[in-house]
């Protein structure tokens, strides 16, 4: 189906079922209980989770099948970020022209940024992307402010023109749409105490995402895949037996510079706005490590990654000390107060320390990823007939 | 379906009161089971949402402003000593919570990036249903939320944003400002300048290269330049630079005679630390001493610089040792429960949360509409800043600028600066359209 | 002329703080060819050694003072510490101002022995693994140190001062016969170069003319031959990421009178660090130290405002403007080895 062998229509079909059912399968707990703390099925955390996962299966083009690491990849996404909102602010509060145009600027300027990168391989490489990114990210910080809004950001505004829309009633303020239909508006369905959002911005990102990850699949599978690996493998042979490297590597990092691109689009069709630090190095450095965490070289795993982080970023956060005590209530109140302190540290505004802990113990113990992890447990229920097919066309996850 | 629908908690609690167990029908929120507004609180209680900075350069700002926000909580639901609500001039809060619904809160972490604070302030929105968003410790930062709320339907009360942008160019009919604004440190400042270090001066700029740096820097300019100084030479510095040396050598050679650091936070930390290690205030230069002026002091910043803020001038929104009956409540009632006094962050923070309950007892509603008029032109006293008002134009707060110096003997780590002058707000009072930007109408949401 | 003689020495000064971060750096990639995103850690917890000894120094107990009263209308409590009772005012003060460079004794043994657990514990099962796991692991190391710092120490700058012999400035202007005030260097600053220079000579000396570090030069051209002849090469290693590590903390020992530490300092030095390295070449001490002192008289350059006015916002860029040309055309940096970090 959809000219894919069996194995990934399956993937697809399940990435495709996942997200789709994500606002049943992210709101497991009943509002009000105690464990609502972690649900995760809120329009802004699913929107995260989908615009992340595309700039990490992006990433993953590059990085996971030609090896070449880039540190700068941020700037495609705050370049494509700031390429959608003057479309909105120019043109149309509609995401279509503004997400359209932020593909296009983003894959434009990797292009320049490869071209120049590309020269060099290796850390030589990877400092040279670093070098764009940051000198994007300071000068849209400081010198650029008329363009970029520097510290404060840009904004849609009442007064900016949008010249294919009409007059904005008295007192309503642009959001973006689709065709009249608001990324923010929102469906919502009670059952018993269950509560569950279906908001029209996240089906948006989450129909991208999926045409994304099928794009992704078409790469890794292609006879452009293979050579890609060939690249990562062994760059040397494939020279010596007559093959240019170098447009390969190039229409690699073009492609994985339009899905930041994409990923920043969407960014600001979601939530309309756009700051500088979203081009900052720990920006590039998240991608890099969503994509490890889930497993380079994957399909699903840097999607994996980025939800991972996301979720630790968003919901862990969030935990503060009197939420603690809600919890260890029932206890009595010396061992309250014990746990209360032992947990402390690591959630809420520890929820750093987490994450770094979750880092070091991923790579320590499953080289691979998350993706190794779920292949392990896989491998633990498929004991009974041990064989050297990977589940889902995972394939290995190679350095 | 052309109407944001961002109600949570309103539902479920009257989906749950509906009482049927099993599946009831999807509903369009717009259609019906709402109150007219985004998050409307149904049950006993409501939720406010503290968006403050956790991790990063700023937490323990962020961490003092969580502090004055429990405090404030506390106070109105009727606990502790009830502080400001004592000296308040409204009576409107009763200590029985908001419109007699409990107080309840939620905290995130802005980590003072404006992506993740507009994240967080979604997920309070969404997931939490707070009807209020509150915190934050950068213009960036407010800049960012206060659009957001204006989109979302919900109040902003902006903590600690310096910028002349947040209640100027870029201010939102959702949006409040207690804090005061570049404008207003350059105005207060001014005067105490000219009157210690004379008319006759030459100063140097050193301003960090974004927003917040350009308006201090211009507001610094046109006021000193107004009282007589000369401007010699203004230099930008990146947001990312630590070490200032490179920017501080040249000082001396261009003749001027002050240095004006227009730096916030850890820049302001290495800058002032880097220029007294040059040596520059055992200098004399045109006859006179050289000196140094930081336009925004706070407390967390004057003591990571520690003994080099001594005697340096510079602007601040409140300070501790103010001895008006607001001040030293509100000082009393902090300082007991957590053992040392408020920074000027958690001060306006635990003043922006009082306000807001306040506005919405006068209101009788949580309508953001509701609430904003009761804010709008709001004068009140009592709560450590003297006579106050909320300014209708652009949801400024107007009120006195204290000029501060650090301190020469302190008696503790928290005792780094003394006020010099309390500069009254009618010096401080500008046009609201001087800074441009449109206010926009209120926007209830749902 | 006195601007741009004014910026030399301040871009030596600048170009010996990367230098010195630089090169620990590079003693780990060059050595043992891992990438170490945990060195900008190393470096703050070097700062933090001083500020834990000068703590430490400050232990006090409280004496309650009648006469004076806190900011709740308490009598004061005035803390005095514990050295004052030992050795007297004069004696306690002056062992507390000079808090820094006692620290340095107190930080050697500490960032040795953090640098030898790091590599045992750690580093050694990453000898093998891709590049992108090093980062990985010891990008997540390096949070969790700097989380650790911040839950004890706060978010806050802690100022740390230079003892009182070294506060104010040396006129070089003077000295060579400008006029005075107009080229002014701080005492500390300068101490703080002759320091790296100290640092650095020793280093190169231990390296060049020692049979351990020859052996080690040795190991890093050719590891397996090394083994081959029966030298544990190992355990050298072991010794050389302590060393690089006690370089990253004594750079950090001696920085924080500079500017106050705090504990996202070395994030902040992590990448500028990895650029020098780069720039400089990879496997090369001499690069790193050549480049660290590069980029510092650029970046000095780039400041002044007479550059600026032509040129607004190149301060922003320069480092990374110069890495980019420097790579373009010397394709392994200034003085880099082929075949180092290159797949």
């Amino acid at each position: 189906m959809f000219g894919l062998d069996k194995k990934h229509t399956n993937l697809l079909l399940l990435v495709a079922a996942l997200t789709m059912l994500a606002p049943f399968i992210l709101n497991p707990f009943p509002e009000g209980s105690g464990m609502a703390q972690f649900n995760a099925g809120y329009p802004d955390l699913m929107q995260r989770f989908v615009i992340f996962g595309i700039f990490a299966i992006g990433f993953n083009i590059l990085f996971g099948l030609t090896g070449y690491l880039s540190f700068g990849h941020a700037a495609f996404l705050g370049v494509g970020s700031y390429a959608a909102m003057w479309m909105m602010k120019l043109l149309t509060m509609n995401v279509i022209p503004a997400i359209a145009v932020s593909i296009v600027v983003a894959g434009l300027f990797s292009l320049l940024v490869g071209w120049i990168s590309l020269r060099r391989s290796g850390i030589y490489f990877s400092i040279l992307t670093l070098a764009f990114a940051q000198m994007s990210y300071a000068l849209a910080y400081s010198v650029l402010t008329p363009i970029t809004g520097g510290e404060t950001g840009l904004q849609p505004k009442l007064q900016d023109p949008r010249i294919l829309d009409g007059a904005l009633e008295a007192g309503a303020s642009p959001r973006a749409n689709l065709f009249g239909l608001e990324m923010t508006s929102s469906f919502e369905w009670s059952v018993g105490s269950w509560l569950f959002t279906f908001n029209v911005g996240y089906y948006v990102a989450a129909v991208a995402m999926l045409l994304s990850f099928y794009m992704a699949i078409r790469i890794f599978n292609s006879p452009f895949g293979m050579m890609l690996r060939a690249i990562k493998s062994n760059q040397q042979r494939m020279n010596y037996t007559g093959l240019n490297s170098k447009p390969y590597t190039l229409a690699a990092f073009v492609v994985s510079g339009m899905y930041a691109g994409l990923a920043g689009g969407l960014m600001v069709a979601m939530d309309t706005q756009v700051g500088a630090e979203r081009m900052f190095w720990t920006a590039s450095g998240e991608v890099v490590l969503m994509t490890i965490l889930g497993g380079a070289g994957t399909l699903i795993g840097p999607v994996l990654g980025a939800g991972m982080i996301k979720y630790m970023e968003n919901i862990m956060s969030k935990i503060n000390e009197t939420i603690l005590h809600q919890w260890f209530a029932f206890l009595p109140d010396g061992i309250e107060n014990l746990l209360v302190a032992m947990v402390y540290p690591f959630i809420g505004k520890g929820w750093h320390l987490t994450l770094g802990l979750i880092f070091m113990l991923v790579v320590i113990f499953l080289p691979g990823g998350l993706v190794e992890g779920g292949q392990r447990i896989a491998r633990l229920f498929k004991r009974k007939k041990p064989s050297s097919d990977t589940p889902d066309g995972k394939t290995t996850p190679a350095e | 379906m052309s109407k944001t629908n961002l109600t949570r908690r309103g539902l479920i609690k009257t989906g749950a009161v509906a009482g049927a167990a099993g599946l009831t029908l999807p509903t369009y929120l717009r259609a019906d089971g709402h109150s007219g507004f985004t998050n409307a609180p149904t049950g006993s209680t409501v939720t406010l949402g503290f968006n403050v900075p956790q991790s990063g350069p700023y937490a323990d700002e962020g961490a003092d402003e969580l502090r004055a926000y429990e405090l404030a909580v506390e106070h109105l639901n009727g606990g502790g000593d009830g502080g400001l609500m004592n000296t308040f001039s409204s009576k409107a809060l009763q200590g029985n919570g908001i419109l007699g619904k409990k107080v309840e809160y939620v905290t995130g972490d802005t980590q003072t990036k404006s992506d993740a604070a507009r994240a967080s302030a979604r997920s309070m929105i969404e997931k939490d249903g707070a009807v209020m968003i509150t915190g934050g410790s950068s213009s960036g930062v407010a800049v960012a939320v206060q659009a957001l709320c204006q989109e979302a339907g919900v109040i902003f009360m902006a903590g600690l944003t310096h910028s002349n942008d947040t209640t100027g160019k870029d201010k939102k009919a959702n949006g409040f400002r207690h804090f005061f604004n570049s404008y207003m440190s350059g105005a207060a400042l001014a005067p105490i300048l000219a009157n210690n270090y004379g008319t006759e001066r030459k100063a140097y700029h050193l301003t960090a290269d974004y927003n917040w740096g350009y308006t201090t820097e211009e507001a610094v300019r046109n006021s000193t330049e107004a009282m007589g100084w000369e401007t010699v030479a203004a230099v930008k510095t990146p947001l990312t630079q630590t070490d200032f040396s490179s920017y501080i050598a040249p000082v001396l050679q261009s003749g001027a005679d002050v240095l004006v650091l227009n730096h916030y936070g850890g820049n302001m930390v290495n800058s002032l630390t880097n220029a007294v290690q040059f040596g520059l205030r055992e200098k004399q230069v045109n006859g006179k001493n050289f000196e140094i002026v930081v336009p925004l002091y706070s407390r967390l910043m004057a003591k990571g610089a520690g003994a080099n803020v001594k005697g340096i001038f510079g602007s601040t929104n409140w300070h501790w040792s103010l001895q008006d009956e607001g001040s030293k409540a509100f000082v009393q009632s902090f300082g007991t429960k957590y053992g040392f006094p408020p920074s000027q962050a958690a001060h306006t923070c635990y003043v922006q949360a009082l306000l807001y309950a306040d506005a919405v007892e006068r209101a009788g509603s949580f309508n953001p509409c509701a609430v904003g008029e009761a804010l709008s032109d709001f004068q009140f006293d009592g709560m450590g800043n003297g006579p106050t008002l909320y300014r209708g134009e652009d949801h400024q707060c107007f009120k006195d600028v204290l000029v501060v110096k650090g301190k020469e003997n302190p008696t503790s780590e928290f005792d780094l600066l003394e006020i010099v002058e309390i500069t009254p707000v009618s010096q401080v009072t500008y046009d609201a359209s001087i800074f441009g930007g449109e206010l926009g109408a209120c926007n209830p949401g749902a | 002329m006195e601007a741009i003689i004014l910026q030399i020495l301040n871009g030596l000064d600048k170009g010996s703080a990367y230098a010195l971060i630089a090169l620990g750096l590079t003693l780990i990639f060059g050595t043992l060819g891992v990438v170490n995103f945990a060195h900008g850690a190393l470096f703050m917890i070097g700062a933090f050694c001083a500020v834990t000894l000068s703590r430490l120094l400050q232990l006090s107990h409280t004496v309650i003072d009648d006469s004076q009263t806190d900011f709740l209308g308490n009598p004061l409590k005035v803390e005095v510490p514990y050295l004052y009772d030992i050795f007297g005012q004069s004696t306690g003060d002056a062992i507390i101002d000079w808090a820094v460079p006692i620290s340095i004794l107190f930080a050697i043994p500490v960032m040795i022995a953090i640098g030898v657990a790091m590599e045992r514990g750690l580093i050694k099962h990453f000898y093998k693994r891709p590049h992108a796991d090093q980062i990985l692991v010891t990008f997540g190391l390096a949070i969790v140190l700097q989380e650790i710092i911040k839950y004890y120490y706060g978010a806050n700058p802690i100022p740390t001062p230079a003892p009182d012999a070294f506060r104010g400035s040396f006129d070089f202007g003077a000295a060579l016969g400008f006029d005075p005030n107009v080229i002014i260097y701080p005492y500390w600053r300068l101490v703080y170069f002759a320091f790296a220079a100290l640092i650095i000579g020793g280093v190169f000396a231990f390296l060049q003319f020692t049979t351990f570090g020859m052996v080690v030069r040795a190991g890093m051209a050719d590891r397996e031959t090394v083994q081959l002849l029966g030298i544990n090469i190992d355990k050298r290693f072991t010794l050389m990421f302590g060393l690089a590590a006690a370089v990253a903390g004594l750079a950090g020992v001696m920085y924080t009178p500079i500017n106050s530490p705090n504990y996202h300092m070395g994030m902040d030095f992590l990448v500028l660090s990895f650029v020098v390295v780069v720039v400089g070449g990879m496997g090369s001490l001499p690069g790193a130290v050549l480049a660290g002192f590069l980029l510092g008289i650029l970046e000095s350059f780039a400041s002044m405002r007479e550059v600026l006015e032509f040129l607004p916002g190149l301060n922003q860029i320069i480092i990374y403007l110069v890495a980019i040309i420097i790579l373009l055309t010397r394709p392994r940096g200034l003085m880099g080895r082929k075949g180092v970090m290159e797949e």
